[in-house]
């Protein structure tokens, strides 16, 4: 009876730690459950290549709007060159972004991309971002870094306005060394 | 109240410890049930001085006796003292004292271990409540501890943290050993569908608490690695989401309703049907809708975060799997209600505490189906109007459960009757008083008044008055509780070993009190000796 008792313990214990786990294996899941469904900022990148293939939709225009924002505790300026542009669905567009490091040391930078409503990240996608890598800013050394991007041609007919969105954080000091294996939104939107 | 008096008058023939040590190093089912009830009622006391200071500060707008930063501990820790330091202990008291005397069982599978889960909980309180005295104040980002605000914590956040931890360990060792006793001491002839219902919600719960509190232990960790070793599960800046954190703890947070409910559901399930006069209608439905509401639990969540942004078809999901969870918990209400028709029903105060369950139970399931609608939700989210829906439900849902255990048993334990006549009162001024304290706060949260603010708008004013008075109402009512108890633990009117003329199954069979050492030699079950 007792060693009964025990052994369903221990098989209890096993998946006590199991779940503990788990729990852990929810933070990868929900990156790939995100990329999935289009939402937090986990738009999707496509080559080139294959953006130019893709068919262009000249009868309508959609409104892509940016916004820039930098997190307090990061001493940059970081601007698009406009704040909207027009792009046909299909059409590789491309718009600049300038970052200015006003602060007397070199700091690296990362931008974390958000794309809303988010009915539409699923048709947002960027060929090539500064979003994709760590950005290193020595002393004042100002920046521009291009987005290119396509508004996927299957867009719904109801959406006709986008706003991408980045906030640019600086990179704790722990975590610059491996970058690619750190850096969860790189490696996401890589694959 | 004195833990020591509650078995002075055991029978001679029983081997017991003496002295502290009895208590320290406790192997006996009853006598750490016992602490684990003595402590539930303790910070029952503390967790409600915090309600009251939060009911004071609120009686008028403006600021008056406590600053903003202690009025966020005061919600903060009221809700991790009432959860993990009253309603869950005082659930983990009643299945240690109750479940090896209701299955034919000498007591729990692994006594050891048992010590260990409730001596952990001191130490654990000990912890958290010590942050009141530290650099940075006590945690105040509410009990949720949502990531970035409660990063903001002063010295107080590996405190909260490893609190967090110990009280998983304890409860998961608690609930460990309530599976391992139940699958392996039954008594022969006690087959899993004659098991009294108060055991089988305790099995339910038992898996929900492996199954869930790990996930907590695992969120509270990943907070810990963020605040101190430069991990970035919920720091934007390192590629991580504070969303996040809320999808893990409510995934931890919507089993963990169910962990506190579930063993209260029990107590009605075994209470009813004695005052009643007649079995339990639909025993088998009650087992399958328990485990249906546990098994669906796993999978709303995310009705906790419709506002975070989240997609059409994400919120569709959550607000239909949230409402199908009525659907077995409505089976438990009408078999209550069926058990009770046209029985030969008698209102002492275990009964009426259990009607006040299945009375005011409902109404925070009803305005839990309200929340579960998303688009009513984005209009109710962080307003009073939460606060009343789960405080019906904790309340006089889940409290008044624990409440009519203590008065079904408390006979059984002590060997004495209760003083019905203060029981009575106790349930009376108790409800009048938890319903002027609550309902008004309906009207408070529909008007817009949102929560766990320490001032407010002068149009809310009224309401929160009421509700204050009755605060201080349901406060002053616990004092009769204990009262009741003290006074049945040392003495009173002998109870008979069956106590209540309706009572059936094993813990009947046995005298009251019970003696320390009990079914040594397991009794042999049949249908008439069983529950159902
Ligand atoms: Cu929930």
């Amino acid at each position: 009876m007792v060693k009964d008792a025990v052994n369903t313990a221990k098989l209890l214990f096993v998946f006590a730690i199991a779940m503990f786990g788990f729990g852990y294996a929810l933070v990868p899941l929900y990156d790939v459950f995100c990329e999935v469904v289009g939402i937090n900022g986990k738009t999707g990148q496509i080559s080139e290549s294959t953006a130019i293939a893709g068919e262009i939709d000249t009868n309508r225009l959609v409104t892509v709007e940016f916004d820039t924002n930098v997190n307090t505790a990061l001493p940059w300026s970081f601007k698009a060159e406009q704040y909207k542009k027009q792009v046909h669905p299909g059409e590789i567009a491309e718009m600049m972004f300038v970052a200015h490091n006003t602060s007397d040391r070199a700091i690296v930078g990362r931008a974390v991309p958000s794309v809303a409503p988010a009915q539409a990240s699923l048709f947002f996608n960027k060929t090539e971002c500064f979003c994709f890598t760590e950005q290193v800013l020595e002393p004042g050394e100002r920046k521009e870094m291009p987005v290119k991007f396509v508004v996927d041609a299957e867009l719904p007919d109801k959406i006709t306005m986008m706003t991408l969105s980045y906030t640019f954080f600086e990179v704790p000091e722990a975590e610059r060394v491996e970058t690619a294996s750190k850096n969860r939104i790189i490696d996401n939107n890589k694959s | 109240m004195s833990e020591a008096v509650i078995h002075d008058d055991h029978h001679d023939h029983d081997h017991k410890p003496t002295g502290i040590g009895r208590w320290l190093f406790s192997t006996n089912h009853k006598d750490i049930g016992t602490m684990y009830m003595v402590f539930a009622l303790i910070m029952f006391f503390i967790g409600g001085a915090m309600a009251l200071v939060i009911r004071a500060e609120l009686f008028q707008p403006g600021l008056q006796y406590v600053d903003p930063q202690f009025f966020n501990s005061m919600t903060t820790v009221h809700a991790l003292v009432m959860i993990f330091g009253a309603v869950m202990p005082a659930g983990v008291g009643l299945a240690n004292w109750m479940i090896p005397i209701m299955i034919g069982a000498p007591d729990m599978a692994m006594p050891r271990m048992n010590n260990m889960s409730f001596w952990i909980l001191p130490f654990a309180f000990t912890l958290l409540l010590s942050t009141f005295f530290m650099q940075g104040g006590a945690p105040a980002g509410g009990w949720t501890m949502y990531p970035p605000l409660v990063l903001q914590l002063g010295d107080a956040l590996p405190f909260l943290i490893f609190a967090v931890h110990f009280l998983g360990v304890s409860s998961i060792m608690g609930a460990i050993n309530i599976i391992a006793t139940v699958f392996n001491m039954r008594a022969p002839g006690m087959t899993f569908m004659r098991l009294p219902l108060f055991v089988w919600t305790w099995i339910i719960t038992a898996f929900l608490l492996i199954a869930s509190m790990p996930v907590l232990a695992g969120a509270v960790t990943m907070l810990l690695t963020d605040a101190y070793f430069g991990t970035s599960f919920f720091n934007a800046a390192g590629g991580g989401d504070p969303v996040l954190f809320q999808h893990i703890f409510w995934f931890f947070g919507h089993p963990e309703v169910y962990i506190l409910v579930l063993p209260s559901f029990g107590i009605i399930s075994q209470i009813i049907p004695t005052f009643s006069r007649k079995p339990l209608f639909g025993y088998a439905s009650m087992v399958y809708a328990t485990a249906a509401i546990a098994f669906l639990s796993f999978f709303v969540w995310a009705h906790h975060m419709f506002t975070v942004g989240m997609p059409l078809t994400g919120e569709l999901f959550f607000m239909y799997a949230t409402m199908s969870i009525a659907v077995p918990t409505g089976v438990k209400i009408f078999n209550w209600m069926a058990t009770m028709w046209r029985g030969s029903m008698t209102f002492e105060t275990p009964m009426l505490f259990s009607i006040g369950v299945l009375f005011m139970f409902s109404i925070g399931g009803f305005t839990g189906v309200m929340m579960g609608i998303t688009p009513v939700d984005f209009q109710y989210h962080d307003t009073y109007f939460i606060v009343a829906h789960f405080h019906y439900v904790l309340v006089p849902g889940i409290i008044y459960g624990i409440f009519a255990g203590v008065y079904y048993w408390l006979p059984k334990w002590t060997g004495n009757m209760y003083d019905e006549k203060l029981g009575k009162l106790h349930f009376w001024t108790s409800t009048i008083s938890v319903n002027v304290l609550f309902f008004p706060m309906h009207f408070l949260g529909l008007a817009g008044m949102p929560r766990r603010i320490p001032d407010y708008n002068v149009q809310f004013t009224d309401w929160n008055q009421v509700a204050s008075v009755g605060g201080f109402a349901f406060g002053l009512s616990q004092l009769i509780l204990v009262w009741v108890v003290i006074k049945c633990v040392r003495g009173g009117e002998k109870a008979t070993d069956q106590v209540w003329e309706g009572a059936h199954g094993l813990e009947w069979t046995l005298s009251s009190p019970p003696p320390f050492h009990s079914f040594t030699t397991p009794p042999q079950v049949t249908d008439a000796t069983a529950h159902s």
